[in-house]
């Protein structure tokens, strides 16, 4: 894993936290700024994101289908890999699984509540995997936001060594963390979550009702311009409440609402291009880590005149 | 396996370097039933799936190979009596049992990309273009259950998914590439040939040249050796054979 050396602060009782860390496929390739920014920040807040040994793929969106069991077997595998770390001694009880990716974080926790639900499906699934230990059922699924909540945001406040000040940002929340709403980690309706971590930042929060629209999701896979359009509004209302850029957790998201802003451009004359921010991209600036766990080259729309502009990097 | 052998059974072994001919089939005492493709046959226990079916008469052309569990041609699927699991093993190194269904697979129709090495980037894309199916993985570990060697299958195609090399290639790096995982996964994943790609990329881009290579290659175009080669050259057959038989050797 990539690391990046952070000075460790001084937080009373969060000093070494060792909490497993699930990544997925896309932190590892095109959203590897996210990976690292977060791992940095993280660890300036006394907390150490573990990779989990053997992690295998999420998944990839829970199978809605009844008796489609095989689907979640990828999840509950990566849950299994928790429980041997603790087993191992990697980490002591401690059965919270992070998540970075939204997609992941909603494959991984819905999987997590339909077995511990269901124990009929939890025994085919355990009974399939006959040579790994049987999942117990206690992990549990935690979005790298809802910790940082549960740490506090007066702690991330403290740790602000270079506030965002004068930056005005508007959270996107997508739809991964947010519904449906028995995995939610915020109002569907009304999210704060991001809001509150960037005023911790000493940023300005815009918001949009745009904020938890749909981005069009895989769809940019095969129809672009449908992801476009969604994009224009949602990037257009930002800029016209005021945003100078966007924050998100989502790597798909941020595919949509970044590397569509070509498209966009193609379709809408008027368009202005506006940056796209993993929120922990924020983070790692606000408390002034090396600048190596930035990975601003993997931005479309590059932030760093923005953030030059606002005296935030050289 | 071995102490509690009968001597019967040492004699059917020693016999087994050629299991059709040696020993007399009066003097066997133990036998088994096989059923090679559907088609039952009494042999002698005790022998591995390879020279049963050579005793049954079966002879192999294709789909037999070093006999020593390393070159991965004698691929077989079978049944064992009243297990409802379809098991896999290389016919040379898995021994015939009473009741046994089984089946050569010499050749696994499979998928096999054309790619220029040299002209890909070393990213976790060069999979999914030459190998799109990867990401059809369900991680339901059943290419690892069917390997031969052992080895953990499905966690090399997920480090294939993420763009892990290094841990692709150490993982992979015992592969015979007998194809039983391709069969078995219901992805209709080519596992053997993903991870072929993985280590041929690996070792272009991820090793990198050892210093002991590049240094001896820098000798050799100085003419280190220059001056023994030409002294070979010129020596006559009988001063080659005596300096060949006094050569130093690598301790055994």
């Amino acid at each position: 894993m990539t690391t990046t050396k952070t000075e460790t602060p001084k937080l009373t009782g969060t000093e070494n936290i060792k909490i497993p860390y699930y990544p997925g496929c896309t932190l590892k390739t095109t959203a590897k700024n996210f990976e690292n920014s977060a791992v940095a920040a993280a660890r300036a807040l006394g907390i150490e994101l573990l990779e989990i040994p053997r992690w295998n793929c999420c998944g990839t969106v829970f199978s809605l289908t009844d008796d489609d069991l095989i689907h979640h077997v990828a999840s509950v595998r990566n849950f299994i890999r928790v429980q041997e770390m603790n087993d191992y001694g990697l980490v002591k009880n401690e059965n919270r699984l992070v998540t970075l990716c939204a997609m992941c974080f909603n494959t991984l926790k819905s999987t997590n509540l339909r077995v511990k639900n269901n124990a009929e499906d939890l025994k085919k699934i355990n009974d399939l995997m006959y040579r790994e230990e049987n999942y117990g059922g206690k992990v549990e699924v935690l979005h790298f936001l809802e910790l940082l909540k549960s740490l506090g945001f007066e702690k991330i406040r403290d740790r602000v060594k270079k506030p965002l000040k004068g930056l005005k940002i508007a959270p996107y929340y997508g739809c991964m963390i947010l519904r449906p709403q028995e995995i939610g980690i915020d109002d569907p309706e009304d999210p704060t979550i991001q809001r509150d971590l960037l005023l911790s930042l000493g940023a300005d929060s815009v918001d949009t009702p745009y904020k938890r629209v749909c981005c069009g999701s895989y769809q940019t896979v095969k129809e672009k311009n449908i992801v476009a359009e969604l994009a224009y509004d949602i990037l257009s209302h930002a800029r016209k409440e005021g945003a100078e850029a966007m924050a998100t957790v989502c790597p798909l998201c941020a595919f949509n609402l970044d590397h569509r802003q070509k498209e966009v451009k193609a379709s809408h004359s008027d368009f202005e291009e506006i940056p796209v921010f993993y929120v922990t991209q924020l983070m790692a600036i606000a408390f002034a880590l090396e600048n190596e766990c930035y990975g601003f080259d993997q931005n479309y729309v590059d932030p760093r005149p923005l953030l030059a502009s606002k005296s935030l990097i050289k | 396996m071995q102490e509690n052998r009968s001597p019967i059974m040492d004699r059917i072994a020693e016999a087994n370097k050629a299991a059709t001919t040696g020993i007399d089939a009066k003097d066997i005492k133990d036998w088994i039933t096989i059923y090679i493709m559907g088609k039952a046959y009494t042999v002698p226990a005790d022998l591995t799936i390879l020279t049963a079916m050579e005793y049954a008469g079966y002879k192999f052309v294709r789909g037999v190979g070093c006999r020593q569990g390393f070159c991965g041609a004698c691929a077989t699927v079978f049944r064992k009596k009243g297990d409802y699991k379809l098991q896999t093993g290389m016919a040379c190194q898995t021994r015939a049992e009473d009741g046994m269904y089984l089946v050569q697979i010499p050749f696994s129709p499979a998928e096999k990309a054309e790619y220029d090495i040299t002209k890909e980037p070393y990213e976790a894309s060069v999979f999914i273009k030459y190998y799109p199916e990867v990401t059809r993985c369900v991680s339901c570990n059943t290419c690892t259950k069917a390997c031969p060697q052992d080895l953990e299958v499905m966690d090399y195609i997920q480090a294939a998914i993420r763009g892990a090399f290094d841990s692709l290639s150490e993982v992979s790096f015992d592969c015979i590439q007998c194809g039983l995982c391709a069969i078995r996964c219901p992805a209709e994943i080519v596992q053997y040939n993903v991870a072929q790609l993985g280590r041929r990329m690996y070792g272009r881009y991820g090793q990198g040249v050892p210093e002991h290579l590049r240094k001896r290659v820098k000798e050799i175009a100085e003419g280190k050796f220059k001056q023994d080669m030409e002294k070979i050259i010129k020596c006559s057959t009988e001063e080659l054979r005596k300096i060949y038989t006094e050569r130093e050797k690598e301790p055994e």
